[in-house]
């Protein structure tokens, strides 16, 4: 409490640059007392002790700090902030920031940091960076506020939000002071509008705050919470459905992606093929290897791994997928049972190929950052990687629709697929036919293994959880059809994501399964049937 | 002609593979003793049990460098149960019957472990069993290297009550028994500290789960209400990753919700960019961080045996060195392999573990071991950031569960017993022995 007295006095202050700095002396001197600490209260002792000074000097320090990035000389205890990793290392003086000599790695040694650490820090800075030059620090620090709110903090907010240009930091001013407001012993229309304001945003997170002050308040000022509680519950819930659906079409995208090369193998040609999910961690695993050889050769495109990986990975899995059509498929076409035996095998061979090769553990594929993180709509989370899957699937899906419509490629498949015999008669190579389009269908699995890779594991089981779903997705959307796979993983996406709230992950997915059972029961060829003669054929 | 070659290429391809699956080391010579290694070196398992059958051999072989037991070389017999449960009873029998193991090491999940418990009590051999599990069981035949719920969860979740304040927990785990037997013991015991049971979110989830989305967005939900939240993960095996990187992208920090986790080790964190993991924990008896002597030589042993520096160590295979160490000195103490003695033998016998102590068998085959809480940094390792004061012993009936905590096992004679009921004083209280 004191502490915070000590801030409010001082806020104003360094909201004003150049004013009020520190002395250097007594800072260096705490700073250096980090070379003796051994207990996490010790450190947790410092920081409060460098938070009170007050001095915005201390910022570096504390950040990195928090980030690990403190170390102690082990000859003659100085304290250095030393960024990134190696084995010779850069030492930055924490004071002035300049670069102040090097070291090996194994001659330093780091300050320890836990959670409890981490987030004392966060809080010491919030109020040091409230008026930061960056509106993320801004924000962050309203946020922090917000999190801890203290009537003794209004008047730095106030002062703040007076000085704040950006709207979104504004907001989250407002709604810290509110946080405050409602907490303090201000006037009771005071409390009635922040309870007003914070009903008016919506936030999941006030509802707690709210609460309490229900349960403790009476007359008009349990009214207004009651009110602005309702109201947020209301629109929470029309935005957890909104949530829902975009898991279930997230959801839906990477059934599309797994099953989609399915579609063309037993879709179209009418293979069932157990190998169809190695042909997804062939391509896992070429994103793998791409990614490691453009660390070695060309750092600088890192980023962009994943568009070297998507080539690569439709080649080598449709290579494969042409290498089994011609050695095993072309043999037993017409014996579904014998094709099933064969092709499981032929998965079983490729999972334990790999795991000789790239060991049995997962294998690290990392993220670019432009599939990393999320933002928010409203009381809404997306995730970049998501994001990018259900584009990326929409994108092949529209790809194929195009190869089988309007390329002469395409036509002679449907010709094949619709009547061999006729089609051969015709003049088309009904072998090469079926060998490309086996290959297609297997290159696509291989591409949607990129994709995978950036959500999943990669391991030599990739595969095998992914085969069930796709064949689930192929049966219920209706052999042969690729409009169907498009339906058919979405419906079943968005079904599974509704179900998963009110059932567990568990019960949800035995429900689909069991609701598929019966849809298959009542339309036996799935949601597009095909007509007329192909079927029979 | 072309078709033809190819055609024997390929049966050449399989001849080649099934001969790897099947590769065991050559004949056996008459003055060896024979210690089995029964883990998993395909299907869904052998992510994490094929460095447990490494482990094994290179402790085979530093022991015979120092001259063998009892004046014998030792012979690693391997045998590859392919994660498939009831073949872990046959392939335990092969070992025990047809090779004559002295010892078997092996098993990780419960499910296996439980259908080779009645071939151990048939042929009267011995089973090391590595990984931490649920409890609820103490055999005769069967020795508890890893940890019982009471020296990995409990201690874990008192961290983050007592360091961290923790008053929110979410149980999530995936739907099998280990995880279900642990939640259901945290659960009595977090009632038991007057936890609300609406402050307590128990979440289940299919092997191999990998959209969590919903979940983590639940989780995200649960903990916006103003107490500070805790994840205590019972997540197996390869649902992790995408968990970690869903928990990652939706922006959860360490600092705000922290995920302690009992399966993630180093092993496992290899698959994932820890740098937006920070600060999560893990709660085992052996991280590879840990500074002692003991685990500096073991790591540069491991490295040197597998010729590889990037090769992490983990908790099971601390639970292999602590588990063939006190076989070969029971053997030593009783002079013979044979498996009633060394059951008479072990028990009290205590060996350096990799952290500085000393580990013991215990009469209930459980052994004494120090429980550590880890935090995951950027570079795959754990950092300590506690430890329980000493060491802690291995309670195999929880004294949480309503109906195991009369409960106790004693293998030593007179009682020789592993379900012995303290209030009705008689022996089979609950489980099959």
């Amino acid at each position: 409490m004191i502490l915070r007295a000590l801030w409010m006095l001082l806020l104003p202050l360094l909201l004003l640059p150049g004013v009020a700095r520190g002395q250097d002396a007594p800072l260096g001197e705490i700073i250096a007392r980090f070379a003796n600490v051994e207990k996490f209260d010790q450190t947790e002792a410092l920081v409060r002790e460098l938070g009170a000074t007050g001095d915005p000097g201390v910022r570096p320090v504390l950040e990195a700090l928090a980030e690990g990035n403190l170390y102690v000389r082990k000859v003659d205890n100085a304290i250095f902030i030393v960024p990134g990793s190696g084995k010779v290392l850069k030492l930055i003086d924490p004071l002035t920031g300049e670069e102040a000599d090097e070291a090996s790695s194994s001659a330093l040694k780091k300050v320890r940091v836990n959670n409890g650490l981490r987030r004392l820090i966060r809080d010491v800075l919030s109020t040091l960076t409230l008026g930061a030059k960056s509106a993320e620090a801004r924000m962050a620090a309203a946020d922090t506020m917000f999190a801890n709110p203290d009537p003794a903090m209004i008047e730095a907010l106030d002062a703040a939000i007076e000085a704040e240009s950006d709207p979104a930091v504004k907001l989250r001013m407002e709604r810290a002071r509110a946080a405050a407001v409602v907490l303090s012993d201000l006037p009771e229309s005071d409390k009635i509008a922040a309870i007003e304001l914070l009903g008016s945003l919506g936030d999941r997170s006030v509802l707690s705050l709210l609460a309490t002050v229900e349960a403790n308040a009476d007359g008009d000022l349990q009214r207004a919470a009651a009110d602005a509680i309702a109201e947020i519950r209301s629109v929470l819930a029309a935005w957890d459905a909104a949530q829902n659906v975009w898991f279930g079409i997230s959801l839906g995208s990477v059934l599309l992606l797994a099953a989609i090369g399915l579609a063309i193998t037993f879709g179209v040609m009418g293979v069932i093929n157990m190998a169809h999910g190695e042909m997804v961690m062939v391509g896992a695993y070429t994103t793998f290897v791409v990614q490691g050889a453009v660390h070695a050769f060309a750092p600088a495109l890192q980023e962009w791994s994943l568009a070297f990986a998507l080539p690569l990975a439709f080649l080598v899995a449709g290579a494969i997928g042409v290498a089994i059509e011609r050695g095993i498929i072309r043999f037993l076409y017409g014996r579904p049972l014998e094709t099933l035996l064969a092709t499981w095998g032929v998965s079983l061979v490729l999972q334990q190929a790999v795991r000789m090769i790239f060991g049995p553990s997962n294998r690290e594929v990392g993220n670019p950052s432009w599939m990393s993180g999320s933002f928010e709509i409203g009381q809404m989370v997306i995730t970049w990687n998501r994001l990018w899957i259900v584009a990326f699937s929409l994108g092949v899906f529209v790809l194929l629709l195009f190869v089988f419509n309007r390329t002469s490629w395409g036509l002679h498949m449907r010709a094949v697929t619709q009547n061999r015999r006729m089609a051969s008669s015709m003049g088309i190579r009904t072998p090469w036919v079926d060998a490309f389009t086996f290959g297609l269908g297997s290159g696509i699995a291989g591409i949607a293994g990129v994709a995978l890779s950036q959500v999943g594991n990669v391991s030599p089981n990739l595969g095998q959880s992914y085969i069930i779903d796709s064949f689930m997705v192929v049966v219920f959307g209706g052999v042969g059809n690729l409009w169907g796979t498009l339906l058919g993983a979405f419906s079943l996406g968005i079904a599974n994501k509704f179900l998963e709230p009110y059932a567990g992950a568990v019960l949800g997915k035995i429900i689909v399964l069991v609701l598929i059972i019966l849809f298959i029961q009542k339309r036996p060829r799935g949601l597009f049937a095909l007509k007329g003669r192909a079927v029979e054929a | 002609m072309y078709l033809k070659s190819k055609r024997r290429s390929l049966v050449m391809g399989a001849v080649i593979v099934s001969g790897m699956l099947m590769a065991e080391p050559g004949f056996a010579q008459e003055d060896t003793i024979k210690v089995g290694v029964l883990h998993s070196l395909s299907g869904t398992m052998a992510i994490s049990e094929t460095t447990l059958k490494d482990v094994m051999l290179m402790l085979i072989e530093e022991q015979n460098k120092k001259g063998g037991l009892l004046g014998k070389k030792l012979e690693a017999v391997v045998v590859d149960p392919a994660s498939d449960w009831p073949l872990f009873a046959e392939k335990a029998r092969e070992l025990i019957s047809v090779h004559g193991v002295a010892a078997v090491f092996g098993c990780w999940t419960s499910v296996s472990r439980k259908s080779v418990l009645p071939v151990f009590e048939e042929l009267n051999s011995l089973l090391f069993y590595p990984v931490q599990y649920e409890g609820e069981e103490s055999q005769r035949n069967v020795f508890y290297t890893g940890a019982a719920p009471n020296q990995q969860a409990i201690p874990a979740v008192d961290y983050l009550m007592n360091e961290e304040g923790v008053e929110r927990w979410v149980l999530a785990g995936t739907d099998y028994v280990y995880p279900q037997t642990t939640n259901k013991i945290l659960q009595a015991y977090l009632e038991s500290k007057g936890v609300a049971p609406e402050d307590i979110m128990v979440n289940y989830t299919p092997f191999g789960h990998s959209d969590w989305q919903t979940i983590v967005t639940d989780i995200k939900n649960f903990g916006s209400a103003g107490k500070k939240t805790a994840v205590v993960s019972t997540i197996n095996g390869d649902a992790n990753v995408p968990f970690y990187k869903e928990l990652a992208n939706q922006g959860i920090k360490a600092e705000d919700i922290p995920v302690v986790a009992f399966s993630v080790g180093e092993e496992e964190l290899a698959g994932i960019d820890t740098g937006p993991l920070v600060g999560h924990l893990a709660a085992w008896n052996y991280f590879q961080s840990v500074e002692s002597e003991a685990n500096a030589e073991f790591i540069e042993t491991w490295h040197a045996f597998t010729g590889d520096e990037s090769r992490v160590t983990n908790d099971p295979m601390e639970a292999h060195y602590i588990g063939f160490n006190m076989w070969v000195k029971a053997v030593e103490k009783a002079g013979t392999t044979d498996p009633d003695a060394v059951i008479d033998a072990i028990v009290g016998v205590s060996v350096p573990n990799l952290s500085g102590g000393y580990s013991t068998m215990m009469p209930n085959h459980h052994i004494t071991k120090p429980v550590l809480i880890g935090e995951i940094q950027d570079d795959g390792q754990f950092e300590i950031v506690w430890e329980t004061p000493g060491l802690v012993v291995g309670d195999e009936w929880s004294d949480y569960l309503p109906d195991s905590k009369d409960l106790i096992a004693d293998w030593r004679a007179p009682l020789s017993c592993g379900n012995f009921n303290v209030a009705t004083g008689k022996c089979g209280g609950k489980g099959i022995n």
